[in-house]
């Protein structure tokens, strides 16, 4: 009898300590939530603390000096990144915006499936993969690297992840919109284009920033395509510097002033991704209100 | 998203007056969403071209021998594979504990003001670059490592088992697979707070009812349902963990070796190809660093399409929406 009642009258004790074991665990998840997000502080502290002292009007304005030679900077690196990103954004906005339309607008849901079934196997392809393939597709048969190469590699990465956005957007667009374009005895392009598309524009542009802030620091691309260069260059069929390779070269030399400049060209890489990040937020924060 | 049910076939108005533009227009969508088909098939084809040579020399060998020597022209590709599979088991069994138990924290602990700041620093952990990582890594986190980490489980009890034995460089495997897992962690954290909210609040009042604490009601009601929904989420993790390259080259050690310890510099797939490319003197050579991108794209594509099938047939049953 006696252990009958202790199943159904649990001990003050055994209480007790399931109460205690809740705040335990409580704890123990905030100590995880504050491990996993002290990774970003650290390397934010390591890359402040140790790439401003490094940056310096020269940064911005030099070209990387020889071997042995102090100084210098990485202003050729600075341009190239943004002529990459500048074709890859060519590349990649037609292809992945108008792939969204039709994921949006003209798609039967099987097809559907399977578009974006691809667009995620697309988006899962480890970026190294990209700099193989497009150095046998466009290095090896030009018989050169080439800044076309490097931004078409930057290029491919973006599609998906624009077409997957602009997807989304569109598809929020009201079909009162377009039914109302149609009455109106509108084409149907014209009802896309200047309706749907001008609706959700904010959307778009939110999704082409975001994809564009991925590839920004993307390195393994451009290992073998746009390979990197110590001088200016604006002939885009020769290989071009790119801030994330400057980095990676500079990181893993012997010389300590190209650690030093290698941190500076981190912080500044790190400020363009968040600069970007932030212009998508203030977007999106208004395009939030407006609703 | 099918428009053809509210926008049925074009009403004779619409064709006489944009015939053509509609029509291109419609083309120039279908061609886009080709190309994604396009490109699929254009780097399956040009890793299994470029592998040709070292397919037909080697054969299946390839994938077993652990032979790397560029100079004999041998090769095999075993180190390489046994590196990425360590590296990126040690990055999920470090980073699903971390990542669900941060989910965890955001939805069913942390105070309303505090979850979307937390929410925030994790996106931005998402977007700090590949390469700052292993800067950092190579600075920062390899000495430390290295100096008291690597130290303190040597001279434990820890020390005494084969994972921990051997000379402490800090470059190291283990140290390949803390940084991916510090870079799978948001993808891990933030999938795995989608299926968490959408675990319905009936689930979490009704065990709160029957008496439960917080932590049981986390652990009966929570855990359970979304059990399957977090497994799709760590496999999502270690598709990405797999084809994680600069970090990882940056702090792995870059040596073709396999060996029980955990501190012993390992070499992966992505970083042999992202080193040895460009020095690759031989067809042979290079031919080979193709065959190993060939099996790197088909480790990532079986585990990401596990992950997608897995993640959608949850969506398809009311899990809410997976991004």
């Amino acid at each position: 009898m006696t252990a009958a009642t202790d199943t159904f009258e649990p001990s003050r004790a055994h209480q007790t300590w399931r109460r205690w074991k809740s705040r335990g665990m409580s704890v123990l998840l905030g100590v995880c939530a504050v491990a996993v997000i002290s990774p970003l502080f650290l390397v934010l502290y390591f890359l402040v603390s140790k790439g401003a002292s490094a940056l310096d009007w020269n940064f911005f304005t030099q070209l990387p000096k020889p071997t042995g030679e102090l100084g210098g900077g990485m202003a050729n690196a600075i341009v190239g990144t943004l002529m990459l990103l500048g074709m890859a954004a060519v590349v990649g906005v037609p292809i992945g915006v108008m792939g969204g339309v039709y994921l949006a607008e003209y798609g039967s849901d099987r097809a559907n499936y399977w578009i974006r079934f691809a667009a995620d196997v697309l988006n899962g392809i480890p970026s190294i993969v990209w700099g193989v393939v497009v150095w046998a597709l466009l290095v090896v048969p030009f018989k050169t690297f080439s800044a076309y190469a490097g931004g078409a590699a930057l290029g491919f990465m973006m599609i998906p992840l624009i077409m997957r956005t602009t997807e989304e957007v569109l598809v929020l667009v009201p079909q009162s919109y377009r039914e109302a374009g149609l009455a109106l005895g509108i084409a149907r392009w014209k009802i896309i284009t200047v309706i749907v598309i001008k609706t959700a524009l904010k959307g778009i542009i939110t999704g082409i920033l975001i994809a564009t802030a991925r590839i920004a620091g993307e390195t393994a691309p451009l290992l073998f395509t746009a390979l990197g260069n110590n001088f200016w260059n604006h002939n885009l069929s020769e290989p071009i510097a790119a801030l994330p390779l400057q980095i990676y070269n500079y990181a893993i030399s012997p010389y300590d002033d190209w650690h030093r400049q290698a941190w500076a060209g981190a912080l500044v890489l790190m400020g363009m991704i968040l600069t970007l990040n932030i212009i998508v937020r203030v977007i999106s924060r208004g395009h939030n209100k407006s609703n | 998203m099918s428009q053809s049910a509210i926008l049925p076939e074009a009403t004779p108005l619409i064709r006489a007056t944009s015939h053509w533009p509609d029509r291109s227009f419609r083309w120039l969508a279908i061609g886009a969403a080709c190309m994604i088909l396009l490109l699929i098939a254009l780097v399956g084809w040009q890793l299994s071209r470029g592998a040709h040579l070292a397919m037909t020399a080697f054969g299946p060998g390839f994938l077993t021998s652990s032979k790397w020597d560029p100079v004999t022209d041998e090769y095999g590709a075993w180190p390489f594979i046994f590196g990425t599979l360590l590296s990126s088991f040690l990055a999920i069994v470090i980073a699903v504990p971390l990542g669900v138990a941060t989910a965890l924290f955001l939805t069913e602990m942390a105070p309303l003001r505090l979850r979307q700041p937390i929410v925030t620093l994790i996106e931005m952990l998402a977007a700090v670059p590949s390469v700052i990582f292993g800067l950092w890594g190579i600075f920062m986190l390899v000495p430390w490592l290295r100096d008291h980490l690597f130290q303190w489980i040597a001279h434990s009890w820890l020390g005494y088992l084969p994972f921990f034995k051997g000379p402490i460089y800090g470059v190291s495997m283990l140290a390949g697979g803390i940084v991916v897992a510090i870079m799978i962690l948001p993808i891990i954290t933030s999938v795995s707070r989608e299926i968490l909210r959408s675990v319905p609040n009936l689930q979490r009042e009704a065990a709160y009812a029957l008496g439960a604490t917080h932590w049981e009601v986390i652990r009966i009601a929570v855990l359970s349902y979304a059990g399957r929904g977090i497994f799709g989420a760590a496999v999502l993790g270690l598709g990405r963990a797999l084809g994680e390259t600069m970090a990882v080259t940056m702090v792995i050690g870059n040596r073709p070796e396999v060996s029980a310890s955990l501190f012993a510099p390992g070499y992966t797939l992505a970083s042999v190809i992202a080193n040895e490319f460009t020095e690759a003197n031989s067809d042979l050579y290079i031919s080979s660093l193709f065959e190993l991108g060939l099996v790197l794209l088909v480790v990532t594509f079986l585990v990401n399409a596990a992950a997608q099938l897995m993640l959608r047939t949850l969506t398809g049953q009311g899990m809410g929406k997976i991004k």
